[in-house]
């Protein structure tokens, strides 16, 4: 299956440095489970009470200020931020979150080094676009709900009818998200490789094998 | 991404930077997009962001690569009030226990070794990893937490990655990345008294920002880093992700190789052997960076962060920044960071009160920290406005050390409380947090928004520093 376009409705969040604790609390990362992490996305923000990890969406006192908490965005599958999201913590479940919320992709002018990488093991797509580009989104996009449509093979961003922004991206991270490849699969296909070279190391870097303190 | 190049020490005539270096040195393959694999010699594994590496390798019907490349405690949500007699049924968090049984279950079928949390040596894994010599120079280190940049003290390539490249490295040996830049941080001069590496990196941060090293491996280097103990180097690697950079290093020296011969359990012919290799761990003289940034490090005060975010520093009794003091792109940030902290009435940090304190994390648990915090309270008591102030050392082995020297008995009669090893209120993940809108002096590394507890308040600083605050109830000039 080849995941080609992504459409739907952007939520804004009008703030530089959301780190990974803030996308999902400390709390949640004792689940043992790579799914589910849904109703946790933006803890701190989204709940005026504190969650714990066996409580749902529906049992918690919700800020009903919260964008997330509000129609159509709800429903919303891109969001749109500034800089520097995903800094901090490396903890995945900032994506498994997002994944599971709805979130197929984030349009930032910058992100967090691991965090971005985390995306493109996750279907998630980030997007980074200029300073000014941001800024005429976020413009567009604060006082009543908007569209946009990605389409991921053009690396094209749609907004507001015929209008739209290109996004670099590479092309090997991309194509993980276009054709859903798993990175393990791609690597052991040059095993090969890492067996001659790991002999190699063992011959001149003999301490750093079977050390035991 | 059919184009393979393997690499032969291509660079071999051309100056090159200790991350060039290490780059070079463990690149398997580099495909046509210019995506590596580089080979990994060390994995440190923890009960947080391992569980679903493991499963993964289930799902595939993989074993690990190379066992021995890998080692394991539970650090993250670990009690630290845990005594003699304790072991993994004793943890009362149910839902954190899971996770505990879950580490000991993997590493029991896979057959990986683990300090598990009835070793006398467990702790927190950035701590415990180099004072057992599992952190060797020149290694490729790798762990599903962002502070693995801690081992770039010692002239490794260190990074933090996550859940899903845990399962990679554990498959196959190999992180597939690509390059990143290089920064190169000049720290030269000396420090004022009262003042700590804590309050270097900081400082840095401050003046970079949280995104300022984003995309680069930070070296460190200067007169203050090559005086500066394995201790401070590893505080301000630990901090390089703090700036936005997922690896900081600095170069080998005869300081690292003492605290190497020390800590590990090589031969002498072998640590020998590997000494010749290790020297060579440097830049070049005429390297080329893509960024230099020169501090003078005499002229730092004490640093203490007001906001919700590391770069949100400032000198400790300087001026709160106001919405005169910064452009309008900033002020929202500004706004909602000072009301989260109660600051809409504070003009300085010196008048505020604290409730609790921190001494403790894989920045500052180390056997130098404390000591610097013992002998700034020794003989003292902690002010009655404190409700709670713990000092959770960074492993069994650092523990040891303190109660050998008395540096326990220094905080107990202060009135702190000695607790024993993990991540503890840095994140808050086991029972030590915050209560909302309490005011902690932390030693720890995050000051994010419910970081050590729902609506905490976070201030970081120095051992040093947070020893003080103990004392004195209020940040208090060092000097």
């Amino acid at each position: 299956m080849i995941n080609s376009k992504i459409t739907g409705i952007v939520a804004t969040f009008d703030r530089d440095n959301i780190d990974t604790d803030q996308i999902i609390p400390t709390e949640y990362l004792k689940s043992i489970k790579k799914f589910g992490f849904g109703d946790y996305l933006f803890d701190g923000w989204r709940y005026l009470d504190e969650g714990k990890l066996d409580m749902t969406s529906d049992d918690r006192f919700k800020n009903n200020d919260f964008i997330l908490n509000k129609e159509p965005y709800k429903n919303a599958n891109i969001l749109l931020t500034r800089d520097n999201f995903g800094c901090g913590s490396s903890r995945e479940h900032a994506v498994w979150a997002l994944r599971d919320f709805g979130f197929k992709a984030v349009i930032a002018s910058s992100f967090g080094d691991i965090f971005y990488n985390n995306c493109f093991k996750n279907n998630v797509l980030p997007i980074k676009l200029s300073k000014d580009e941001v800024n005429h989104l976020f413009e567009i996009s604060s006082f009543s709900p908007v569209t946009f449509e990605i389409d991921l093979l053009k690396k094209v961003l749609n907004f507001d009818n015929d209008s739209f922004y290109s996004f670099q991206v590479k092309d090997s991270l991309l194509d993980r998200i276009i054709n859903n490849l798993d990175d393990v699969d791609i690597t052991l296909k040059h095993k090969k490789n890492i067996e001659t070279f790991e002999q190699k190391r063992r011959q001149e870097r003999p301490w750093l094998f079977d050390y035991i303190n | 991404m059919g184009l393979l190049i393997n690499h032969h020490h291509l660079r071999s005539n051309m100056s090159a930077t200790l991350y060039d270096k290490l780059w070079d040195e463990h690149l398997v393959q580099t495909d046509d997009t210019n995506e590596s694999l580089i080979y990994i010699d060390r994995h440190y594994l923890h009960e947080v962001t391992s569980p679903q590496a493991f499963e993964g390798l289930r799902h595939k019907n993989l074993k690990p690569w190379r066992l021995d490349a890998n080692i394991a405690t539970p650090d993250h949500n670990v009690p630290t009030d845990r005594g003699d007699a304790f072991d993994t049924s004793s943890i009362r968090d149910k839902v954190a226990k899971i996770q505990v049984v879950e580490l000991d279950k993997n590493c029991n079928h896979f057959g990986i070794h683990q300090f598990d949390i009835t070793s006398n040596k467990q702790g927190i894994v950035h701590v415990m990893g180099p004072e057992l010599g599992y952190t060797l120079p020149g290694m490729t280190i790798v762990c599903g937490d962002s502070h693995t940049s801690t081992h770039g003290a010692f002239g490794c390539l260190a990074m933090g990655i996550g859940t899903s490249e845990v399962e990679h490295v554990l498959a196959t040996q190999c992180l597939k990345i690509t390059k990143l830049k290089n920064m190169q941080v000049n720290f030269n001069g000396h420090l004022q008294r009262g003042v700590t590496s804590k309050d270097i990196v900081l400082h840095l941060i401050k003046l970079i920002g949280t995104a300022g090293g984003t995309g680069h491996a930070i070296e460190f280097s200067g007169s203050y880093i090559s005086s500066a103990s394995m201790e401070s180097r590893m505080t301000i690697c630990n901090m390089a992700i703090e700036a936005g950079a997922k690896v900081g290093l600095t170069s080998v020296d005869n300081t690292t190789l003492d605290y190497v011969k020390e800590h590990s359990n090589l031969s002498d012919s072998i640590f020998n052997h590997a000494s010749e290799y290790w020297q060579t761990l440097k830049s070049d003289p005429d390297a080329n960076f893509d960024q230099i940034i020169n501090i003078d490090v005499s002229e730092i005060k004490p640093q203490v962060t007001w906001g919700t975010s590391p770069e949100m520093t400032i000198d400790f009794d300087a001026d709160i920044p106001s919405k005169e003091d910064i452009d309008a792109s900033n002020l929202e940030n500004l706004l909602l960071a000072k009301a989260y902290m109660g600051l809409d009435d504070s003009k300085t940090l010196l008048d505020l009160s604290f409730d609790r304190i921190f001494i403790g994390s894989c920045t500052n648990s180390r056997i130098e920290d404390l000591r610097d915090a013992a002998s700034a309270i020794e003989g003292k008591k902690i002010s009655k406005d404190i409700t709670e102030a713990i000092v959770v050392p960074g492993s069994g082995m650092v523990k040891e050390q303190a109660e050998n020297e008395g540096l326990d008995k220094i905080f107990i009669e202060a009135g702190f409380l000695w607790r024993d090893p993990g991540c503890s209120m840095c994140l808050g993940m086991n029972p030590d947090q915050l209560k909302p809108y309490e005011r902690c002096a932390s030693t720890s590394n995050r000051n994010f928004e419910g970081r050590q507890g729902n609506l905490g308040r976070t201030h970081l600083m120095s051992p040093v520093m947070a020893a003080l605050t103990a004392i004195n109830g209020k940040i208090t000039d060092p000097s």
